[in-house]
């Protein structure tokens, strides 16, 4: 018996949830999904799973991830589930993780394959992507996470039944909880969502060097990035970084200027549908990651670039 | 203010990862080492937070006898003092890891008195097993919030906040809490000369934990396949704009 904790956002199961319901599938037998918390029913109806359970408390109204790994053991002890899966995403993992902690257990973050036995054989990123690990889990109970984007989700469809339960919060569970919420800034492209981003490495030299690449950006309605050289430089704010300690990005371009292409930024441009580097350096590590490539001065090719758009638009 | 900053060594990559032959680590002969990234970021907190309130500030790795070099590369931005649980090079799992970072801290505590805030990383640059914190956490019996990216100490509390679908989450926990931090939270700063004579001369402990067998065993590295392309070259300097414009015409995005 597996269970899957979905996460869920304005009533709708998120992606990464359906694909931890394929890593469960994975490993054979019944699974069962777990939805916490307001929107949980809603989601639920779209959970393609002999049994959704749903924990409905009014405490439940912020999100309290020492709350919901309370859940997560009980409805798992109720089960008895042999094995626990959640989303590689931030909520998701910070309750599963404290799920496996109370469960006396170990837990293997960012799963892309498992095969089932005793001890279970897993598959997992490291440094964001970059590289894999092939692992034994020697556990009672395997408590796993999906890496985002790395396997087919299963497809949406109507659960066998929803059994919806009040859970019994104790007061310690609901110190950690989410008091406030401060909104997203308004107006701009963030670099998740960009279609065109536009991001200059340690080859920019200065922050005042980010003209050509903000101009090309604001041309093109795209997000204007760096790499971790760039912050570490106080060049721009971290916002702005793409890699794996920064922003993921999956446009339909990444033009890539003055970057080296080390492994810790490409792991966060691995959803870009195509790479186009302008670089000075023929031989760059960000040459064999991409698509497309111009070998020149950035402040030469960006300028004639956005001239040349210009040009052609009249 | 009493803080605590748990780091990890972990090598510089750069452009390719080259594997050991025995497939069990990263070749790292030609490679330099740092703090991992997100720790960087607690290291420097932990120094903010005692120069804004006075008290002590404290850097532990679990990690080879090299590891020696981050402690110090935290010490000459203005950490207090180290704890070293020096390892022999074998991979530690999350649960051994957190377990001997549990005895350390109870150690140094009985003798020192408490740590306000225990800061880890939210995850290592490497193995990334998002769990050392909350395991330290729960084994102390103190609150912790994840992936932090603000923080503020206000009295008996600390107001956090966590980047949630561009927004922020907040939250407010008493201390003694655990914090796991990520980069951005600040941007941390270059040791001084003088920064790093003082290091060399700040006490340093040194200890040496029993390592339990793995739950998480590692069997073997892999390099994944198939990402080496050639690029096609578009052109050489500026004469290339018109070609460059050509290809974003024909993906649909020069509007």
């Amino acid at each position: 018996m597996n269970l899957v904790l979905v996460d869920h956002a304005d009533g709708v199961a998120t992606d990464v949830s359906l694909q931890a319901l394929a890593l469960a599938a994975a490993l054979g037998g019944e699974t069962h999904a777990l939805l916490i918390g307001p929107g949980g029913a809603a989601a639920a109806q779209n959970v393609s799973v002999p049994v959704v359970h749903v924990a409905e408390h009014e405490a439940l109204d912020a999100f309290a991830p020492d709350a919901w790994a309370a859940i997560v053991c009980g409805v798992a002890d109720r089960v008895g589930a042999t094995a626990i899966v959640a989303p590689g995403t931030g909520p998701a993992t910070d309750a599963i993780a404290r799920a496996a902690v109370r469960l006396g257990e170990p837990l293997a973050a960012n799963c892309v394959a498992v095969t089932p036995g005793d001890p279970l054989l897993l598959t997992r990123v490291r440094w964001g992507g970059s590289l894999l690990e092939e692992a034994r889990l020697h556990a009672g109970r395997a408590v796993l996470t999906v890496a985002p984007h790395s396997i087919a989700a299963v497809e949406p469809g109507p659960p066998g039944s929803i059994e919806a339960f009040t859970p019994e919060l104790a007061d310690n569970d609901l110190v950690v909880r989410v008091r406030d919420r401060v909104a997203p800034p308004a107006g701009g492209v963030s670099l998740a969502d960009a279609k065109v981003v536009v991001t200059g490495g340690r080859g920019v030299g200065s922050a005042e060097g980010f003209a050509p690449v903000e101009e090309l950006a604001a041309l093109l309605g795209g997000a204007v990035g760096c790499s971790r050289a760039v912050t570490m430089s106080g060049w721009r704010p971290h916002t702005d970084q793409v890699g794996q300690t920064g922003n993921k990005i999956a446009p339909e371009i990444y033009i890539a200027c003055g970057v080296s292409g080390a492994t810790q930024h490409i792991a966060g441009a691995k959803g870009a549908k195509r790479i186009l580097a302008v670089n000075t350096d023929p031989e760059a590590p960000i040459m064999s990651v991409a698509d497309y490539a111009v070998v020149g001065d950035l402040h030469e090719v960006l300028p004639a670039v956005s001239a040349e758009l210009r040009r052609r638009r009249g | 203010m009493k803080a605590l900053v748990c780091v990890k060594r972990v090598p510089m990559t750069g452009g390719r990862i080259v594997l050991t032959e025995d497939e069990q680590a990263i070749e790292t002969k030609h490679l330099g080492f740092a703090i991992s990234p997100h720790e960087e970021c607690g290291v420097e907190e932990a120094v903010r937070l005692v120069e804004q309130h006075g008290g002590e500030s404290v850097v532990l790795t679990l990690g080879v006898a090299e590891a020696e070099e981050q402690l110090r590369d935290a010490m000459a931005i203005g950490i207090d003092r180290g704890l070293h649980l020096v390892t022999d090079g074998e991979e530690w799992d999350p649960e051994a890891t957190a377990g001997a970072i549990v005895e350390a801290i109870r150690a140094d505590e009985a003798a020192s008195g408490p740590f306000d805030i225990v800061f880890f990383g939210n995850e290592s640059a490497d193995s990334g097993g998002f769990q050392v914190g909350l395991r330290v956490a729960h084994a102390l019996g103190r609150p912790c919030a994840t992936g932090l990216k603000s923080l503020v100490v206000d009295g008996a509390a600390v107001r956090c906040e966590q980047e949630v679908g561009g927004g922020r989450d907040v939250y407010e926990l008493p201390l003694p809490a655990v914090l796991t931090v990520l980069e951005g939270l600040n941007l941390p700063r270059y040791p001084s000369v003088p920064g790093r004579m003082r290091a060399g001369r700040k006490p340093l402990e040194a200890t040496t934990p029993a390592r339990p067998d793995s739950r998480l065993e590692l069997v073997r590295l892999v390099v994944p396949a198939g990402d080496a392309k050639q690029a096609e070259i578009l052109g050489r300097g500026p004469e290339a704009a018109a070609a460059v414009v050509d290809l974003l015409e024909q993906i649909g995005v020069a509007l």
